[in-house]
């Protein structure tokens, strides 16, 4: 399998690796994905609770390359971002980035899924409606 | 992969030429002197074997029976019994579906077992379709078949069990003597997929009461596309319905003209098998234990996959706990290895031999396969090992089940929220 440069880069060099106290109120933590699937990514966010705006990010993830890079692009876009414009961010938008192929979309839908999860245990911390559910997509 | 070329590795490696091939068990690197002994075959001495009222025929067929003489010999057969194929794979479809349309009025009942590789299980599934009964046998978590569940299974309707002799995931070699001894007690007929074990280990067919046995030139540095399939002429003798017709060609068995640079490629690998087998065995399971040592002293949380005391001398496939197969050989890009990750399968399925022991979805992810084999050198398993310990160590700093492991966490016991599959 041939890995575009943006995978190879991301799987080298990635972005914002690490974690965060789950425990702070100000922090999300998405934990997406089954080991017996083969993809496990665990997405954290700081949230300034006044602007709305994910101040930083952190990831891990167990998985194959295109997986590792879905996540990393993950954090590098949400950071900087509103809540809301986060959850805009789209699977296929990782897709079209990093060009993935089709037997490695779900790396992308589960980054997506790992965004939302993270937005979603921070507005539950706050006590804010849930985030828009996370739905199954027939990605591949 | 990086382009060819010396390079010093880090880590003062001296002389190791990059990238490293450790796969052999998917195909091997053809022996120098194999191919020597190939080259006249296709420009000055390439008569069809069957051709016979020429000297150019004469020629070809002569070489054909040499080394149909020295494959037989590699195993303990007469030449006879030697019937050239395409490969193991069109050995293992005649020897089966050949089997069993030939003695269909005696049975319908075969048994094999799930470890067994796609050619054997695919077969199996086209003769169910046909209407066969086939018992597939669980292995125990060793990789072996537990023997009483064979005799268990054999009934009045079964006319062939088909084990291979050596795996080629994992290694483990299968205890065919004992299989071949209640065939023969019970009447029934013992095919084995010997491709991995040929020229690895002693293989004799009147040791393991063979029947049938398929091998293949280029998992022992010969030429793709050229396999045989042994049939037994004696106590007893087997017949087979032919897969192929056309000019009857193999006493009827396969019908063809002969790929006759392959067959004397395929003759002189296993002559030289037979010559250098007890020493390069020695060579590759010493080589084989400094790889797994290191690995096991260097990184905590690994384990090998499948018995350890009856397995091939080169094959090592471990497991890297918290560590994603694709991932790992993403970054020992210069090393060639596979995995049992669904992520490396076209189909996103685990590997199914890891399955069948036991071992679990999440390390059977995170499996890595070497393949250490004749021309691989002390300094390139040294090389692999460090490469191997540093990015299993980097992808476990990136791995969030390593560091709920390490936080005391039972990964068993977490309910994930698996979104997809």
């Amino acid at each position: 399998m041939a890995y575009s440069d943006k995978v190879l880069d991301h799987y080298t060099n990635p972005r914002n690796v690490g974690s965060m106290d789950k425990a702070s109120p100000d922090v999300g933590t998405g934990l997406v994905g089954a080991p017996e699937c083969g993809d496990v990514m665990k997405l954290q966010i700081r949230v300034n609770a006044d602007s709305q705006r994910i101040e930083e990010a952190k990831f891990k993830t167990f998985g194959c390359g295109s997986a590792i890079a879905s996540s990393s692009l993950a954090t590098e876009w949400v950071k900087g971002k509103t809540i809301d414009e986060a959850l805009a961010i789209k699977n296929t938008d990782i897709v079209r980035e990093l060009a993935l192929p089709p037997v490695k979309i779900h790396c992308s839908v589960l980054a997506e899924d790992a965004i939302r999860a993270a937005i979603g245990d921070w507005k539950k911390k706050r006590g804010v409606e849930q985030a828009v559910p996370v739905e199954s997509k027939a990605g591949d | 992969m990086s382009t060819t070329g010396t390079t010093t590795g880090g880590n003062g490696h001296q002389d190791v030429k990059l990238p490293i091939y450790l796969d052999n068990h998917a195909t091997t690197p053809m022996d120098p002197r194999v191919l020597e002994e190939m080259l006249p075959y296709f420009c000055e001495k390439f008569g069809n074997a069957a051709s016979r009222n020429h000297p150019f025929g004469w020629a070809a067929e002569e070489a054909v029976e040499q080394a149909r003489e020295r494959i037989a010999r590699l195993i303990g057969a007469t030449a006879k019994e030697i019937i050239f194929t395409s490969g193991a794979t069109e050995s293992n479809n005649l020897a089966i579906k050949g089997v069993a349309e030939m003695y269909s009025q005696k049975g319908n009942h075969v048994i094999t077992a799930v470890t067994e590789h796609k050619a054997v299980l695919d077969t199996c599934k086209r003769l169910e379709k046909n209407g066969c009964r086939v018992t597939y046998l669980p292995v125990q978590a060793d990789g072996r078949i537990d023997l009483d569940d064979l005799k268990r299974a054999i009934d009045d309707k079964t006319i062939l069990v088909t084990i291979m002799t050596a795996n080629n995931e994992i290694g483990v070699l299968q205890p065919v003597e004992e299989i071949g001894k209640i065939c023969k007690e019970r009447g029934v007929l013992f095919h084995t997929d010997a491709v991995q074990g040929v020229g690895k280990i002693p293989v004799d067919v009147n040791a393991m009461n063979a029947s049938l046995l398929s091998l293949t030139a280029h998992k022992i540095y010969g030429p793709k596309g050229v396999g045989a399939l042994y049939v037994r002429r004696r106590n007893p003798r087997v017949q087979l319905s032919a897969i192929i017709d056309g000019g009857g060609h193999e006493r009827g068995m396969r019908s063809g003209t002969l790929n006759v640079p392959g067959i004397v490629g395929f003759g002189k690998a296993c002559e030289l098998a037979m010559q250098e087998m007890a020493e390069e065995s020695k060579r590759l399971a010493a080589l084989r234990d400094r790889l797994k040592a290191r690995l096991t002293k260097d990184l905590d949380e690994v384990f090998v996959n499948g018995s350890e005391e009856h397995r091939l001398p080169g094959n090592l496939n471990m497991s890297f706990a918290y560590v994603e197969g694709e991932s790992l050989l993403m970054g020992i890009n210069d090393i060639a290895v596979s995995s049992g990750s669904a992520c490396t399968s076209a189909t996103l399925e685990p590997s199914y031999v890891l399955k069948a022991l036991g071992t679990g979805d999440d390390l059977a992810h995170s499996s890595i396969r070497f393949g250490i084999g004749r021309f691989n050198t002390q300094a390139e398993v040294d090389y692999a090992a460090d490469r191997l310990v540093e990015v299993v160590r980097r992808l476990r700093e990136l791995s969030p089940l390593y560091e709920m492991a390490k936080e005391g966490i039972d990964l068993k016991k977490v309910q994930w929220a698996a979104e997809h599959e």
